[in-house]
């Protein structure tokens, strides 16, 4: 978005300013060289990597058969989209990711609705809602699997006897999911809260005086104007949800068909030390990133941030 | 604006510099000039490594000195760090402590060196044929078996009838179901979790009953004779006997030995960890007189009952062909030093430093003599059927895609109870055959 913001604007620039002074020019020069170490460790650290991992994809390349490395062109994405472990990882992952951020949005309203209106201990309330959000994931998430294995936890008592449900598709997912919105739903929160924020009392005030109740407020009212903040925090959590690996990495490590795709890629890179195939499904996971962040803009594009029309209704 | 380069950020950068550079000699090692060889071992057991390393030193008499460097404790991300760091041309690395299934990939991949034949033909004399087995590839050997490891049959003998226990898995089987009509303890504990150890208890079925999964040069032998149906039959028998174990699909090494210690079971197999950890857990549970378990204080505990027997055959007349493991020490490809990395395998695997694993650590060592050693049968009261174990092993595939292989086996015969011997060995052989040419996803 910045980056096509940018180019309508360079092209202007010499037609606002037709005829520039040799100052204007040095300063020009100036500021690309003041750039240039920014972008050239930009370039190293991302664009190098990313097209080292499309080039590796390209390729057969396991590291245990140095001699059989060629060229196969689209070959191992042909691989990885006709093999069942992707499609089920790929399932896995999207379930995840809805019923996560599902859970995350209502319940982040909730407390930014809470923390919004609290009159008293107003700091106090929002750092305690915002330490789960401060603790390292892979810490808490050894707390839970603790808390859910049979023996050590406590959670775990609360079951019947025998019962081990991080071993299980079902009952692991249910803890990841947990997890996954105990650990962020803080995050929604907040950036919720900012929304709120733009919400004017005095239009509130006047809905109540024309007899809306609470709830016809916050349909009516609050949420659409919130929509720019919600879209925010939606987009955000998607993105994030969709490349969960910490959390599952330490729960389950991704047995029982409980891997998420960046599961499927790190097992494929480190464990098989595949290198074709791995980097192919990490360029397939910053495809699938990138399309969603792509429909999220294209669906609900009238106030996706970034796009002119923000605020039309 | 404009900044004019002042002799301060001369000197600064000069300073910067000099840092960077002092940093990058001091991460080569050897700062007093001789020649030090980085010793890579995992974590479990790295005192024992350490004071090998320090024994090793002090005989070099200055030839070389040897640095023990702690691996993560689990063996893929032990793997996973040695891999990396060979494959990043890591020239501080020297002698590899490797898992007996890593030889052939390691190997393959050009980041381990064969021994010079004459260290080979010294390692070999005196060594356990199978621990020395699982260190060759192609004929050549590319690690010196310093530990090794292998499985029991553990049972109760107060349920045994006529308290001998049972030769093959036929018998046990029969043995268990009589105790489930009994309503008697009757889980048979076997290692039935997806994991590594579900891979080496179908390897050892098989290779009883004559089967092997992949030959040496490649190809996919699981498919040859009856000997894949048979450890299938066995599998699935054990899962669905009347009276199984609910969370056998769940069970590894360790969740087996508290199996059998809670009194519920009346068999497991396992490796001999499990003789000190009964000590260690009070004796286990308190049993009635039926053989159940009970809070009540009886008097009588599962360790007073709990007996060792070779592992159970699956032919009878024919002894087990047990899976072994442990850990074998292999030279680098990038080491700078090979010729006294060789010299120092030869000392850290030595008489004395076996012994000090064994004793110390828990793990049986690979030179045969050790096995005559009062000491060493002191510390391990099982050694006899150990050592008869170890003499009938068999290997585990040996293939540079070992891990492949090992991920979708495990992944195909979890959960036991579902296996369907032919549907499933045919699905075992096709998948099998496309983790040995590496095609396609491993789960």
């Amino acid at each position: 978005m910045t980056a096509t913001t940018e180019a309508t604007r360079q092209p202007a620039a010499p037609l606002a300013v037709p005829r520039r002074t040799e100052g204007a020019r040095a300063e020009r020069r100036l500021a690309a060289l003041l750039c240039a170490p920014a972008v050239v460790v930009m370039l190293t650290v991302t664009a190098y990597p990313i097209g080292y991992a499309v080039w590796l994809s390209l390729l057969r390349y396991d590291l245990r058969f140095p001699n059989r490395q060629e060229f196969v062109g689209l070959g191992n994405y042909v691989a990885v989209l006709s093999d069942g472990y992707w499609w089920s990882a790929f399932g896995v992952t999207l379930a995840i990711t809805v019923i996560s951020v599902a859970i995350e949005l209502v319940l982040g309203l909730a407390l930014a609705l809470i923390m919004h209106r609290t009159l008293v201990g107003r700091g106090t309330v929002r750092t305690v809602v915002l330490i789960p959000y401060g603790i390292v994931t892979v810490a808490a998430a050894f707390s839970w699997v603790y808390a859910w294995t049979p023996g050590t936890g406590y959670l775990a008592n609360l079951l019947p006897e025998g019962s081990a449900p991080l071993t299980e598709q079902i009952p692991a997912l249910g803890i990841v999911v947990l997890a996954e919105v105990w650990k962020t739903t803080p995050f929604m929160a907040l950036l919720l809260l900012a929304g709120l924020a733009l919400v004017p009392d005095d239009l509130l005030r006047a809905a109540q005086v024309d007899g809306a109740g609470p709830w016809q407020r916050l349909t009516r009212i609050i949420l659409p104007m919130m929509k720019p903040a919600i879209l925010v925090a939606l987009l955000f959590r998607t993105l994030d949800a969709f490349r969960i690996f910490d959390n599952i990495y330490v729960l389950t490590k991704g047995n029982n068909g409980t891997g998420s795709v960046s599961i499927l890629g790190y097992d494929n890179l480190f464990k098989a030390f595949n290198l074709g195939i791995g980097s192919a499904i990490s360029i397939l996971i910053f495809l699938c990133v990138a399309v969603i962040a792509f429909l999220f803009i294209k669906l609900f594009g009238t106030a996706a941030p970034g796009s002119d029309t923000e605020g039309r209704r | 604006m404009r900044f004019p380069a002042g002799p301060r950020r001369r000197a600064a950068a000069l300073v910067g510099a000099a840092l960077v550079g002092a940093l990058t000699i001091a991460g080569c090692g050897s700062a007093d000039g001789g020649v030090v060889l980085r010793f890579y071992t995992p974590a479990d057991g790295a005192t024992q490594y350490a004071e090998a390393a320090a024994d090793c030193t002090t005989a070099a008499g200055g030839r070389y000195r040897i640095e023990q460097v702690t691996l993560p404790r689990q063996a893929d991300d032990q793997r996973l760090q040695l891999a990396r760091r060979i494959v990043g041309h890591d020239q501080t690395i020297d002698i590899l402590g490797m898992d007996v299934t890593w030889t052939a990939e390691f190997a393959e991949a050009g980041w381990i060196r064969p021994f010079p034949a004459r260290a080979a033909a010294e390692i070999r004399e005196g060594t356990l044929e199978a621990a020395y087995e699982t260190g060759t590839w192609q004929g050549q050997l590319y690690a010196a078996p310093l530990n090794t490891n292998t499985q029991l049959l553990w049972y109760r003998k107060d349920l045994m009838p006529g308290g001998q226990p049972p030769q093959t898995w036929d018998e046990l089987l029969g043995i268990a179901t009589g105790l489930a009509a009994q309503h008697r303890p009757a889980w048979i504990e076997v290692q039935g979790s997806q994991y590594e150890g579900l891979t080496v208890w179908f390897n050892t079925l098989l290779s009883s009953a004559g089967g092997q999964i992949v030959a040496e040069d490649g190809a996919v032998t699981l498919g040859q004779g009856d000997a894949a149906e048979q450890a299938l039959m066995i599998m699935r028998r054990v899962a669905t006997a009347p009276g199984a174990d609910p969370s056998l699909s769940q069970r590894d090494e360790g969740t087996n030995r508290l199996a059998m210690e809670s009194g519920q079971a009346a068999f497991m197999v396992n490796y001999p960890f499990v003789l000190p950890g009964i000590a260690e857990n009070k004796g286990g549970a308190f049993l009635d007189k039926n053989g159940n378990p009970t809070t009540q204080h009886t008097g009588r505990k599962v360790q007073g009952v709990f007996k060792w027997a070779p592992y159970p055959a699956v032919q009878p007349g024919r002894p087990a062909n047990v899976t072994i493991g442990g850990l074998n020490l292999a030279v680098s490809t990038t080491s700078r030093y090979p010729a006294q990395a060789v010299v120092a395998v030869q000392c850290l695997r030595n008489r004395a430093n076996q012994l000090r694993n064994a004793v110390e650590g828990g793990v049986p060592p690979t030179l045969e003599a050790l096995y005559t050693d009062p000491a060493f049968q002191r510390e391990y009261p099982a050694w006899r059927e150990i050592k008869q174990s170890l003499d009938t092993a068999s290997v585990r595939p040996k293939s540079p895609a070992y891990q492949s292989i090992s991920i979708v086996i495990s992944a195909l015969l979890n959960p036991p109870a579902e296996i369907d011997p032919p549907r499933t060995e045919a699905e075992l052989v096709r998948q099998v055959q496309r983790a040995v040419n590496s095609e396609g996803l491993v789960p």
